[in-house]
């Protein structure tokens, strides 16, 4: 039942966290990355992460982890600017590189703090398929006491390497909901993105 | 009846008309599943921040202190609540699969219900899981989207949070609906009710960190909750593949 009072279906919480490019369907280019290789990067990232998770380092010793984690197997310059949406287009070069080195420590932490919920767990690949210019990654997590939910990783090497851009939990799209939470910390700065990106140094 | 079968188009009254007419009419199947909506339509969104301000205040107030010690996973008892009032759902669940015409859901939940009923002690065990019979929920908001019936606007309600038109009407359908109300006596059916606010209890201490970082953290909780339920919801109905909500961020970023 989808009433659930104050909150929502828990299952879309599950850890906490989803305009096509339809001419790729026609033209049929050479694909410099095949569904294995998409798969395997998602194995390679989910491989790390378990290992963090399970390392029985300090909470805060895991954030360093996962940061070289997400440097390392996502897009972080393509999340930051789409995080950041259409203040993006107005923003100097000089301004898009320090948000985007602030917005990667801040979604470091805010993740990882959420990692806790997975130890004892595990995250498994179940499927990776081709989807317009990008693949689709899907896997099943399996916490402790939960029944298992879906985790699909949309990985792309338009910036030159395979990294994934987007992580879609039971629906949920992480651009979607990062550029809402931007939007908002944005328009409490009164737009002001250098106050922004001061303050998510610290957040 | 074919003529009504192709698409929404067949259907131009408004939605709450529609859904009365549908339910007056017993017309089940009239159109076909209302597309993948994409946008968010919030149209009274002044009054739904309201109503999330007070939602908020009640859950800082009394929801959140009240559960602060049963964080992590539940223990025997609260295991047991939580099996108890899920297995009451299920009848509520298995007449919504029928009228989706959904007969191997309706079978496989009707088993569920049976299973964890008898070997589970009145359901506060859940041998079915470990049986493989892992049931899915169903509701009246769902029955009316396999009928065609579109979203309709968001809402946020008192006390129970996120939700649209058509799931707002749902669940006062699924309240008159529920089997359960013709079986069970009056006295007995507040045990239903109490096992039923105990669970939720149960869930807001639990997920409590995933809660408190949509409603304390974030920096628009209203927003946040928005989305979230919206993206799931329509990822629950099937509404959501691959495709329909992909979003390409180069598309921007590496034309410059």
């Amino acid at each position: 039942m989808p009433n659930d009072p104050l909150f929502l279906s828990r299952r879309a919480f599950g850890a906490g966290l989803a305009a096509g490019a339809g001419f790729l369907a026609l033209a049929q280019p050479v694909r410099a990355l095949t569904v294995d290789q998409a798969r395997a990067l998602v194995d390679k990232a989910i491989a790390e992460v378990n290992a963090t998770i399970n390392s029985g380092k300090s909470e805060s010793g895991m954030y360093g982890d996962f940061e070289r984690i997400f440097s390392r197997y996502a897009d972080v310059p393509v999340i930051a600017r789409s995080a950041l949406g259409v203040p993006a287009k107005s923003a100097s070069k000089a301004q898009m590189t320090a948000f985007t080195k602030a917005y990667q420590g801040y979604i470091s932490r805010k993740y990882g703090r959420r990692f806790r919920e997975f130890i004892g767990g595990e995250i498994v690949v179940t499927d990776a398929r081709p989807v317009k210019s990008y693949f689709e990654v899907a896997s099943v997590a399996r916490l402790k006491g939960e029944s298992p939910f879906d985790l699909r990783w949309h990985v792309s090497d338009k910036s030159g390497k395979q990294l994934f851009f987007n992580i879609i939990i039971e629906g949920v799209n992480m651009l979607a909901s990062e550029r809402t939470e931007v939007g908002a910390l944005l328009d409490k700065r009164r737009g002001d993105l250098d106050a922004l990106i001061e303050d998510l140094k610290t957040a | 009846m074919q003529m009504f079968r192709t698409r929404r188009a067949a259907c131009p009254l408004p939605f709450r008309q529609q859904i009365v007419a549908l339910a007056a009419t017993g017309l089940l199947g009239a159109c076909a599943a209302a597309p993948a909506p994409q946008v968010i339509n919030d149209p009274n969104e002044a009054d739904n921040r309201e109503i999330h301000a007070f939602n908020r205040a009640i859950d800082s107030a009394i929801l959140k202190p009240l559960t602060a010690g049963q964080t992590g996973e539940p223990g025997l008892v609260g295991q047991g609540i939580g099996n108890f009032a899920s297995n009451l759902d299920l009848p509520g669940a298995v007449v919504n699969n029928l009228l989706q015409l959904r007969i191997g859901q309706a079978a496989e939940n009707t088993l569920r219900f049976g299973v964890n009923t008898v070997l589970g002690i009145g359901g506060l065990f859940d041998p079915a899981t470990a049986l493989g019979v892992e049931g899915r929920d169903s509701d009246f908001g769902e029955t009316l989207h396999v009928w065609g019936a579109p979203e309709g606007a968001y809402v946020e309600l008192p006390l129970l949070g996120p939700s649209t038109d058509r799931d707002t009407f749902g669940m006062v359908v699924d309240y008159a609906l529920n089997p359960l109300r013709f079986v069970i006596p009056k006295p007995e059916r507040s045990v239903v009710t109490a096992a039923g606010i105990a669970s939720t209890l149960g869930d807001r201490g639990r997920y409590s960190e995933t809660v408190d970082s949509i409603l304390y953290d974030s920096a628009d909780s209203y927003a946040q909750a928005r989305l979230l339920y919206l993206q799931n919801r329509r990822f629950e109905l099937g509404q959501t593949s691959g495709d329909d909500d992909f979003e390409d961020p180069y598309e921007d970023p590496y034309a410059e």
